[in-house]
């Protein structure tokens, strides 16, 4: 199943900033929405930008939950229907696993 | 012991249909033992072995290292003690468990979960009942340094292998110009414990078209296995595990997973343990409060603590007597009589 990206500012995909120095051009951030179902995350890997966020969707019949160690974040349970939402704010690899059923899991990449 | 060559040749499953109308015709239970022959097929088809052991990228297998985490694995120089071993409670004699309740550690003291088994973990995601560990690597030398265990200093123990010349050999074979290191030796002994599998069993040659292989009664026990009672909802695949974490309703406050996620979720709930050569690995659960399979049989059907935490899938099970008989009959076909492993000769 493949990931659903969505921009948070449709339409501003690109801000630019005009500086004194000169012109810089900075990116704005993105939504990334990623499914569960069936005990499986819909992607095994996403690759996303420093400030993007990641929406966790759970359209299983049964409660997951997203823990990510190295961010030291743990969602609590999550109700079949309910989204969580994550912002990625360093870059690196992180993994992310439902703390109840660790098969489900999802590499992102932040660059 | 062979075992990669042994797991590679089960790559070829063959099912067969006649299985499917023996298990169908022993029921007698028939609104639960239903299925037709497509729902059946199904069902075997999730009990097949896989081809071949999994090594990580970044452990990948040699030789040189796996032989090195078995002399590893069986060396009491390990312990702060000197006098444990990985196999002291990881014994191959009682498939790699201690037979006993709950495990020993330093100076004999009594741990607080049982032993579970290393059989099969190469298939694992998350190691200890609790699934503290993210790795067989990291799992490795947990039990090595905590201090209730084998209380043995990493740095320490580098310095002692070190000093034994045979080690330093070992070492240099499977981890050339690397030296002894705390990550090499939890690579070693994990690629080791990644090679120990179990054998094929009668039901994995049932699985493969070999009708004669199991009981009517054992075959009458899958179909309950899989419907009736519930087990493969959480004892799937063909390991019989969902690596998942749940609440049994065992009458223990420990708190299992919610320690490690923290907060009040999943409280009381452990990893659910695979189910290959299940009968030598008595007494049993996480507490090891259950002394035989039938307990066990019975602890699912109504035997249950009830509470907030319990898992959903907890429900009342209403077996009969002789669904109870087919479940265990069908249990006992897990068992693969592995062969005796030779033991490594350590340097001095």
């Amino acid at each position: 199943m493949p990931v659903r990206h969505k921009n948070v500012l449709a339409g501003f995909g690109v801000v630019c900033v005009l500086g004194v120095a000169g012109i810089s051009v900075a990116l704005a951030a993105a939504n990334h929405e990623v499914l569960e179902a069936d005990k499986k995350f819909s992607a095994k890997t996403l690759e996303i930008s420093v400030g993007d966020t990641v929406t966790f969707v759970n359209n299983d019949s049964i409660k997951h939950n997203i823990t990510i160690k190295k961010m030291k974040f743990n969602s609590g349970l999550q109700e079949p229907g309910r989204d969580v939402e994550v912002m990625f704010d360093k870059n690196g690899k992180f993994k992310v696993r439902c703390g109840i059923h660790p098969k489900m899991k999802l590499k992102v990449v932040v660059n | 012991m062979g075992i990669v060559g042994k797991v590679a040749a089960a790559a070829a499953i063959v099912v067969c249909g006649s299985v499917f109308s023996l298990a169908l015709a022993g029921s007698d239970d028939q609104s639960d033992a239903h299925a037709d022959k497509a729902q059946l097929h199904k069902l075997i088809a999730d009990y097949q072995r896989p081809a071949s052991i999994p090594f990580p990228e970044d452990n990948p297998y040699s030789d040189a290292k796996s032989e090195l985490g078995k002399m590893l694995f069986f060396d009491p120089r390990l312990s702060v003690s000197n006098l444990i071993s990985c196999a002291t409670c990881h014994n191959p004699s009682f498939a790699w468990e201690d037979a006993q309740p709950l495990g020993s550690g330093d100076k004999m003291g009594q741990l607080g979960r049982h032993t579970p088994t290393i059989l099969n973990l190469a298939w694992s995601e998350v190691f200890f009942w609790d699934g503290r560990a993210d790795s067989l690597e990291e799992q490795a030398l947990g039990p090595i340094a905590a201090a209730a265990e084998m209380a043995q200093p990493l740095d320490e123990l580098v310095d002692e292998l070190n000093a034994i010349e045979g080690y330093k050999t070992a070492f240099e074979a499977a981890f050339p110009g690397e030296g002894i290191s705390e990550d090499n030796i939890a690579m070693a002994i994990a690629t080791f414990e990644r090679t120990v599998v179990s054998n094929l069993s009668a039901f994995d040659r049932w699985v493969r078209g070999d009708g004669q292989a199991i009981s009517a009664s054992a075959q009458r026990g899958f179909v309950v296995f899989n419907k009736k009672a519930r087990c493969a909802n959480c004892h799937s695949g063909w390991n019989f595990t969902d690596d998942s974490f749940h609440d049994i309703g065992l009458a223990s406050d420990d708190p299992g997973r919610s320690e490690v996620l923290g907060g009040d979720i999943l409280k009381h709930a452990f990893k659910t343990p695979g189910l290959r050569n299940i009968v030598e690995r008595a007494p049993y659960m996480h507490d090891g409060s259950l002394q035989t399979l039938s307990e066990v049989v019975d602890h699912y059907d109504n035997g249950f603590v009830e509470r907030d935490s319990l898992s959903e899938e907890m429900q009342q099970l209403g077996l009969t007597g002789d669904e109870k008989t087919d479940l265990i009959a069908f249990l006992k076909t897990l068992s693969s009589n592995d062969d005796p492993i030779d033991l490594p000769v350590l340097p001095n």
